[in-house]
């Protein structure tokens, strides 16, 4: 078959375009007339992301430490335990989570189920001074900076916005809109840069990104990957791409491995195993490194599977291809780690019982904390739309306040 | 304030320039970012110069994209900077439109005042030029119409001169109109008589026939329509709003008191629109002082249309003469 593009030297399976403009794994086979793929392409194409020899991997599925050439890692046994311990303390959250909301306890749940090696290595692979732009699934970053589940937990029970100090704790507060956080973060490394931040110093500074392989089909990611080209911005864009943007999969938003996009900006593109958290440590740690000593931007394409539904609200059931996840569960990016640890006798049974037990008080304190919040009353409507207040908004709470206190003074209603 | 380096008799693009310039120099976390702003200071020329004397750190051209601009700005300002943004024309500023009403518009709230967001957001608007399409819009509604942005329009060199100063120094994101056909109106500027604050509406004309409430580029139209209907001998009280959000209209409702008869003036399509907000506000606040309906002046609800047809499109000074005479009909 002619080939416009040369083939890359690595054999990616699906890497560029045919002659009639289909990825490779689509021309010549049957697409039904509506335009949707057999189950057959899906798993293909799947397969053609999220696989292949450029994948950087330290720790297999089966649990056995593998080098790299580049991102090798030291990691003492009681550094590996603790990456395994947040792993296991965010995944306990977020099932204590979409507990609750199934209890109506919250009022929405976007789990974060397979994907904690991908947000625990790179969340710990930020140095304090560094800053996160998170979508809404980042639990597991989150908890690497220090915000409390129950931070989380007050967005998704309708609390509030987001309570967490974003500066101080280096971790912005949720996007929602996608991929928005991209542009916010490319102009904040350009702020890292101006205030002399970028360098050899200890200080030195640079900022992450967070976004999935459904935003990389927003102009604000292309955006943000322009300007971050054009200033030299400290930024890694990491990209989680989880396979599907609800119900749509990968082949819906590309036709390249998503990693591959960063040449034609002009900056590094790497592909590594989400699901291995040693994988994503080394290679954020390095693209955070590069990017505070002035080689930034870096895009990170982090493999990985949502092995929930996109929200609660979401039946995955209806579009998950058959066999699918269980595919991805011999890929668990928890259980490599425990077959690591017991395998090479890097912790005894002491530690897996603790972490049970740590677990499950974890859960209690989140269940209690959320089931007790306070809701907000009828003032926090009109609370701080403004740094400097504005009549307008002074006099319709004034009314409004006026109003619903008629109620409760009556005794009738309240 | 530079004022010494301030000429007596400034246009309007002048003032912004000049304004610009002084709140730079009174805070280095001021920035000035947009296309073209840099080396050829903007196709209107209101940054003229400042790239050159504040360097490319602090003034910097972007790459062609307005969501992009306003992004970074966002970020830049969760950052402790304080950013002016250009968009080049009214119709350019929609790929931006994401960015202002879903992040820039509430970051302050999500946060509950954890991040301020100080960016002012400068939008030429409005006709008259003979320009092309997307670039004699008038979209001032949009941004009014959302929560946690202010928006204000100059009308004159000496509030362009002040009110680009107050929106910099304002810590909430300020969308910024600029009349750009009056950016060559001249008058002159006498840096001891205190500026008004942004956010307050004035009375440039007093009188007692009717009120006209106006802003932007047609507070000249209105003005020039007082002189002549003086000859007829009405005498129109004339109202600058200068803040669309919050709207100030105090000043409007003690006028109307007083007259009994209120115009709007706008180039903007009149339905769901300024003039909709303040003829609903006036006739609930002065319900009994009104002697007739409220009337309104307004580009037409179609889209803008060929330049050819521009001087039936806006408001002018016979339109304004010709509402007087039928709201005084009443």
């Amino acid at each position: 078959m002619p080939s416009r593009n040369p083939p890359p030297s690595h054999s990616s399976p699906v890497p560029v375009a045919g002659p009639v403009g289909l990825p490779d794994s689509l021309v010549g086979t049957a697409m039904d007339i509506d335009g949707s793929h057999t189950p057959e392409q899906v798993i293909a194409g799947l397969r053609a992301t999220g696989e292949g020899e450029d994948l950087v991997q330290l720790l297999t599925p089966e649990g056995q430490r593998v080098s790299h050439p580049q991102f090798d890692l030291e990691i003492s046994p009681a550094e590996l335990q603790s990456l395994y311990r947040d792993m296991v303390l965010v995944r306990r959250a977020d099932r204590e989570a979409k507990a609750l909301q199934r209890q109506g306890e919250l009022g929405l749940w976007a789990p974060l189920l397979g994907q904690e090696a991908a947000q625990i290595g790179a969340g710990r692979a930020m140095a304090p001074q560094d800053m996160a732009f998170p979508s809404y699934r980042e639990h597991g970053v989150a908890w690497c900076r220090g915000v409390d589940p129950t931070e989380i937990f007050g967005i998704f029970r309708g609390i509030d916005q987001g309570s967490w100090d974003p500066i101080g704790t280096g971790f912005q507060l949720y996007t929602i809109v996608i991929p928005n956080q991209c542009l916010h973060a490319t102009g904040y490394a350009m702020g890292q840069r101006l205030d002399g931040k970028i360098g050899d110093a200890q200080n030195a500074e640079a900022t992450i990104c967070f976004f999935g392989d459904g935003a990389t089909s927003q102009g604000d990611v292309h955006e943000g990957f322009v300007w971050a080209a054009v200033y030299d911005a400290p930024v890694v864009f990491f990209c989680q791409n989880n396979q599907w943007a609800i119900s749509a999969s990968l082949d819906r938003q590309t036709r390249v491995p998503l990693y591959q996009r960063a040449r034609g900006y002009g900056f590094p593109g790497i592909r590594v195993d989400g699901n291995d958290v040693l994988a994503t440590l080394a290679v954020t740690r390095w693209a955070l490194r590069e990017c505070r000593t002035g080689n930034g931007p870096i895009l990170i394409e982090a493999c990985t599977y949502r092995m929930d539904a996109h929200t609660t609200s979401d039946d995955y059931t209806r579009y998950q291809v058959a066999g699918e996840l269980e595919e991805w569960k011999l890929k668990d990016p928890l259980e490599r780690v425990r077959v690591h640890l017991v395998r090479e006798g890097l912790a005894e049974s002491e530690f897996f019982d603790g972490l049970a037990a740590e677990a499950d008080e974890l859960a209690v304190r989140l269940r209690n904390y959320c089931i007790s919040m306070p809701a907000p009353g009828p003032e926090r409507i009109f609370s701080k739309v403004y740094a400097e207040p504005t009549p307008t908004i002074d006099a319709e709470r004034d009314d409004y306040l006026a109003y619903h206190a008629s109620f409760t003074d009556v005794g009738g209603v309240s | 304030m530079a004022g010494t380096d301030v000429p007596q008799t400034i246009t309007l693009a002048k003032g912004l320039n000049q304004g610009l310039r002084a709140a730079m120099e009174a805070d280095r976390k001021v920035l000035v970012m947009g296309e073209d702003v840099g080396r050829l200071g903007g196709v209107f020329r209101i940054t003229d110069g400042l790239q050159k004397d504040f360097g490319e750190q602090r003034v910097f051209d972007t790459p062609l994209g307005e969501s992009g601009i306003i992004g970074t700005a966002v970020g830049l300002a969760v950052r402790g900077y304080r950013p002016v943004c250009e968009i080049q024309f009214d119709g350019f500023v929609f790929p931006g439109f994401d960015q202002i009403v879903s992040q820039l518009a509430k970051l302050h709230y999500r946060s509950q005042g954890k991040l301020p967001m100080p960016v002012v957001v400068r939008i030429p608007h409005g006709g008259g030029i003979g320009a092309v399409e997307h670039h004699s819009e008038s979209p001032e509604s949009y941004f009014a119409h959302t929560p946690g942005l202010k928006v204000v329009a100059c009308s004159n060199p000496v509030d362009a001169y002040w009110m680009i100063q107050q929106a910099i120094a304002c810590d909430d994101p300020v969308i910024f109109f600029e009349p750009k056909r009056r950016y060559w109106d001249k008058a002159p500027l006498d840096l001891a008589t205190p500026p008004l604050p942004l956010f307050r509406s004035r009375v440039l004309r007093t009188g007692t026939t009717a009120t006209v409430v106006t802003y932007g580029p047609t507070v000249r139209t209105v003005l020039d329509a007082a002189i002549v209907a003086e000859q007829d001998g009405h005498t129109l009280e004339v109202i600058d709003l200068r803040t669309l959000s919050p709207l100030d209209l105090v000043p409007v409702f003690d006028s109307v008191r007083r007259t009994g008869r209120l115009i709007c003036v706008s180039e903007a399509p009149s339905e769901v629109s300024l003039t909709s907000e303040v003829a609903a506000r006036v006739s609930q606040e002065c319900f009994y002082s009104l002697a007739a309906p409220v009337l309104r002046v307004t580009g037409f609800d179609t889209p803008y249309p060929p330049a050819k047809c521009e001087e039936d499109y806006l408001p002018d000074l016979d339109r304004v003469l010709d509402a007087v005479d039928r709201v005084l009909a009443y």
